[in-house]
């Protein structure tokens, strides 16, 4: 129940050494690019966000952006900004300052050094330096409780209930018993199964902030007007055989196991329960990644049955397939195969179990497809417009 | 587990989830509560698509994983493909509020 990481100065424990290029705003995404293309052993997020931004959402911009530079699996952060946007890009430092004081955060803002090339220059050369100390970082045994596990599954189809959840649930239990923490997300993907995880929930408290946020939830759809089935289930969805939200969501909580429910926390809120937590998230795959990320997860397993590419830059992403005909398909994106229960050759423990070994193996280091294809998707949830 | 055909998730369920493509007139084989039970399909099934298991009048609820998944919107008769165009959610309907 052991695995190799890295335990941060103040305790956190990473599962990656990144150093991450992380541009505060739209304008910079370029320059982020470039940088992280010119030094090996480096990831970079772009995003559209960080100008023009109002209020709590611009808030939750910023806390997104300096979650992730903050983020135990990242060794060391260059800030990349404009200059005269709204998130600036040494205010993103200076907060991954204050949270990791030991943590190397260099800021390169693009009009101060006089351009684009100049700028990437710059972000590079500290960059090369900080990918050389990151390689002197040294990985201990560490046990399964310090993981915090985010759970998706995207592109469902109709044996996504069947094969892929049920055995991720199995998995997300073993994580639970060896003290561990559990992410269930993607809300919308919860509406008509909220009845479920209210009954498994520690105490009443808890048990009405399920209700309260699925009503909060349907809500928009209400006050938008419109049938959320125009995007919920995804024609995928519908084509793969689920014909609505609820039997789709049905399906959707079987990956987060069966121990009682801890605690309902916000979209990308400090992740700071052990066992099974829910956090409010989109059902869009990379917000919900994203989110769960800025939470803390160091990992993330991705069940689907239409199939996904997608991969957190910064968090390990493990898919999982619900068919063996699509494991086959996609195979350069897809980790594991849960088509063996529905072809009859394994159980749902059988594979639940195979995806915790997976989890452990990487989380010392054996690299997901994702990693190896180079996925770095980061998208984050929107509260208002841009102004 | 044998291979499975179709699978029906929980005892009460009114519908049976088909693990392979099914043509009309296939007499389909699934276990519920233990017991093994056939059913004739009458329209062709897609994988992973769902069959009545039993006649559900239209308004009555289409029951799966022991739980309700959406409304009749028309009679349907027992073997016939449950999917969008005779099932409809309750849930999420902003095009329906104020009515």
């Amino acid at each position: 129940m052991d695995f190799r990481g890295y335990r941060r100065p103040d305790g956190k424990v990473g599962i990656r050494n990144h150093v991450l290029i992380l541009p505060s705003v739209v304008c910079a995404n370029r320059v982020a690019r470039g940088i992280s293309q010119q030094i090996a052993g480096t990831t970079w997020v772009e995003h559209q966000h960080g100008c023009t931004q109002l209020g709590a959402d611009a808030e939750l911009t910023s806390h997104v952006l300096v979650s992730h530079g903050a983020h135990p699996n990242v060794f060391g952060v260059v800030v990349v900004g404009l200059g005269c946007e709204t998130i600036r890009a040494q205010d993103i430092a200076a907060a991954i300052k204050k949270q990791c004081p030991y943590k190397p955060v260099h800021t390169v803002i693009i009009q101060d050094e006089g351009g684009s090339v100049k700028a990437t220059a710059a972000g590079a050369s500290a960059a090369r330096r900080m990918v050389a100390e990151a390689s002197r970082a040294v990985q201990e045994t560490l046990a399964a409780s310090e993981l915090i596990l985010g759970t998706e599954c995207g592109g469902s189809d109709a044996c996504s209930g069947i094969s892929a959840n049920p055995s991720l649930g199995v998995a997300s239990d073993l994580l639970i018993e060896a003290g561990g923490t559990v992410i269930l997300a993607e809300t919308t993907e919860i509406i008509g199964a909220e009845h479920i995880m209210a009954a498994r929930a520690v105490n009443g408290q808890v048990a009405k902030k399920c209700n309260d946020l699925i009503e909060r939830c349907e809500a928009l759809a209400t006050n938008m007007g419109v049938d959320m089935r125009g995007g919920q289930p995804t024609p995928g969805n519908i084509e793969g055989g689920l014909s609505s939200i609820e039997e789709k969501s049905l399906g959707c909580i079987y990956k987060a196991g069966s121990k009682p429910l801890q605690d309902v926390i916000e979209y990308a809120e400090p992740i700071h329960q052990k066992g099974l937590v829910w956090m409010d998230t989109p059902g869009q795959d990379v917000e919900q990644i994203t989110g769960m990320v800025a939470g803390g997860c160091q990992l993330v397993v991705f069940t689907t049955g239409r199939g996904t590419c997608c991969g957190s830059p910064i968090a390990p992403t493990i898919k999982v397939s619900t068919t063996t005909k699509l494991f086959e398909k996609m195979n350069d994106n897809i980790d594991l195969d849960a088509g063996s229960i529905i072809s009859g050759e394994s159980t749902v423990q059988q594979v639940g179990e195979t995806i915790f070994k997976e989890m452990l193996e990487v989380a010392s280091g054996k690299l997901t497809k994702s990693e190896i294809l180079g996925f770095n998707d980061f998208a984050i949830k929107r509260i208002g417009p841009s102004m | 587990m044998p291979k499975m055909d179709a699978v029906v998730m929980k005892p009460t369920d009114n519908v049976c989830t088909v693990l392979r493509e099914v043509d009309p007139d296939a007499a389909i084989s699934t276990v519920v509560n233990g017991e093994t039970i056939t059913v004739t399909v009458i329209e062709k099934i897609p994988f992973g698509h769902k069959f009545a298991l039993e006649p559900i009048r239209s308004g009555a609820p289409i029951i799966k994983y022991g739980e309700t998944i959406g409304l009749a919107t028309k009679d349907i008769q027992t073997g016939q493909h449950v999917h969008v165009h005779n099932l409809e959610s309750r849930r999420g309907r902003g095009d329906k509020a104020g009515d």
